[in-house]
């Protein structure tokens, strides 16, 4: 990675608070699983995942707020932004559905975030790297847990099969968004302190068509992307799923809880 | 009758499991057990189960909402914590023959109870912080002891259960004292939640001991320590002292220092609500057995794909098995 000079400081509080939308918006889609997984295992570990999620999430807001030039903490970042300051990829904001649905969307993420988080590491950023040299660890787990679930429903029964393959058709549009890099990520890659997301694409194609081929699924063809999620150009879901999640400390702002 | 009295009746064994009772050591899956004691360990293990499964619905409803972080991470924690204390109380009772399958279904079609006090309903917060304070509480009360009851393996998951529950409780009592402390908003929303959970816990530990009907023989067999009522007492006793601290009022207004007990005198919770909501009249009754059918129905076909999964595997795998006996 290049080197010198260093980023703006707020170039690099925007694209901390990207990845950390990231993180919260699939942790919070979790939490709507609570209690409603398809066993007690299975609630366990969704709620695993989604802890390891927030605990990311906050890690990357403290630091979000430490380059911001307001007075904010993490809570006025997750809590105090409207869906159109939100920067996460399309992709994790994408409605539960069945278990098959959650799956699809877990794993195709998943499977970026263990890559993406691999190049984070070698970020000149030492925060970034750090945080990311912990998160891997997790991500390995998430990425362990839903490719197991991929083959489990795709090479299932025919019912699950049949769920796992429209359920990987209904995300894959918004998989691309993952791989085209804006200007911000154009000029963090040229400090070195950003990831090459085009450079993900290869190895993500690759791993992705082989589980899929261990799971008996066939791949989507690739449509037209649909993309915009960096920019705040959300879908009316993320408006839904802030409301629900926002709605204590905006009714009752600046207080402690 | 006479036949009770006369212990010469007592067969081999019946006469080691008494003595094993007496000599305060664990009952063990491999033991010899009359069906009663079994019966009964499986009845309340199971119940037990159930009630921290359905536990994860009434504080579930606020893990989407939870006003900050710190607060939501410590949350989905708890509830995880619950679904794990589930699972070892169900493998407690599979060591007594019983099927968790099996229990769950009577847990869905009614035929098995859970604790009543999930029946009420969370509208608020602060019924986060009350619940781990109270619920809890009074949960510990309950459990602490179950620690040392005569079954070894529910005593042993109980150990672990306990340290978990204690942190509940701490970080319950914790929400209660941040908004205790915050603005006259807050501290009325506390107080509201006190005014919800103070009976439903209160009566968490059973009916009176004179209307308590399994009670004598869960005593007789170290399966249960102290009565409904010792055990009462002692939650009053240190609930009490910790509202005052909050600066809240407990809605009891028979209730005093009793200095010659060295207790709390408390007044009489409202009796005929517990047997409404236990017959299943509570106020969310219907709709938690309903979400917890309703996750059941949803993931069946999960499961179904899970376990042809298995068996595809286990097809494949096996031709290698038997060519290679080593």
């Amino acid at each position: 990675m290049n080197t010198s000079p260093a980023p703006s400081k707020s170039d690099l509080f925007k694209y901390t608070l990207r990845q950390a939308d990231n993180s919260m918006v699939l942790c919070q889609r979790l939490c709507q699983w609570a209690a409603r997984g398809p066993d007690l295992e299975e609630d366990i570990s969704l709620t695993n995942i989604g802890l390891d999620l927030i605990g990311q999430a906050r890690s990357l807001y403290q630091y979000s707020a430490s380059l911001c030039d307001q007075q904010v903490n993490e809570d006025d970042l997750a809590f105090m932004r409207d869906s159109h300051e939100w920067s996460n990829l399309l992709l994790v904001e994408q409605p539960n559905g069945d278990f098959a649905d959650t799956i699809a969307r877990q794993y195709l993420y998943d499977a970026w975030h263990l890559l993406f988080l691999e190049q984070l590491t070698e970020s000149n950023d030492t925060t970034l790297a750090a945080i990311a040299a912990k998160s891997i660890k997790e991500v390995k787990y998430h990425n362990r847990h839903s490719s197991m679930w991929i083959k489990r429903l795709g090479d299932g029964t025919e019912v699950s099969h049949q769920r796992m393959q429209d359920a990987i058709a209904a995300v894959w549009p918004f998989t691309a968004e993952m791989f085209i890099p804006d200007e911000l990520d154009q000029r963090m890659l040229e400090f070195g302190t950003g990831v090459d997301l085009k450079a993900l694409k290869h190895t993500w194609d690759s791993q992705v068509s082989s589980l899929l081929v261990d799971a008996t699924l066939s791949k989507p063809v690739a449509g037209e992307a649909i993309v915009g999620g960096r920019q705040g150009q959300h879908a009316e879901y993320l408006g839904d799923l802030l409301e629900e999640m926002q709605s204590l400390p905006r009714s009752m702002p600046n207080h402690q809880w | 009758m006479r036949a009770n009295q006369n212990s010469k009746t007592l067969s081999a064994d019946e006469l080691k499991f008494e003595e094993l009772l007496a000599s305060g050591r664990k009952i063990e899956p491999r033991d010899w057990m009359p069906d009663d004691y079994r019966k009964t360990l499986i009845r309340q293990i199971g119940q037990h189960a159930h009630s921290e499964i359905i536990g994860m619905q009434p504080e579930g409803n606020w893990i989407t909402r939870a006003p900050s972080l710190k607060r939501k991470a410590i949350l989905m924690s708890k509830v995880q914590d619950e679904a794990g204390h589930g699972l070892y109380l169900y493998s407690a009772a599979e060591t007594l023959e019983a099927d968790r399958t099996d229990m769950l279904e009577k847990l869905n079609n009614g035929k098995m109870k859970y604790s009543s006090i999930f029946n009420y309903p969370t509208p608020c917060w602060a019924d986060m912080g009350a619940i781990g304070w109270l619920v809890d509480g009074a949960a510990i009360c309950n459990q602490v002891p179950l620690c040392r009851t005569s079954y070894g393996p529910y005593a042993r998951a109980m150990v672990r259960i306990c340290k978990e529950e204690s942190f509940h409780q701490r970080q319950g009592y914790e929400i209660m004292l941040t908004l205790c402390r915050g603005s006259a908003e807050q501290k009325q929303m506390a107080q509201d939640a006190l005014n919800r959970w103070w009976w439903p816990s209160i009566m968490m530990f059973g009916p009176r001991d004179d209307k308590s009907p399994n009670s004598e023989l869960s005593l007789k067999w170290k399966i249960k320590l102290f009565s409904n009522d010792e055990l009462r007492q002692k939650f009053v006793d240190i609930a009490v002292p910790q509202a005052n601290i909050l600066g809240l009022t407990v809605p009891d207004n028979d209730l005093s220092w009793n200095e010659e007990t060295g207790h709390y005198t408390y007044g009489e919770p409202d009796w005929e609500e517990f047997f409404e909501v236990i017959q299943g009249n509570g106020p969310c009754n219907k709709e938690r057995v309903s979400n917890r059918r309703e996750a059941h129905e949803n993931g069946q076909w999960v499961r179904d794909a899970a376990i042809a999964y298995a068996e595809k595997r286990a097809k494949i795998s096996r031709p290698k098995t038997t060519q290679d006996p080593l």
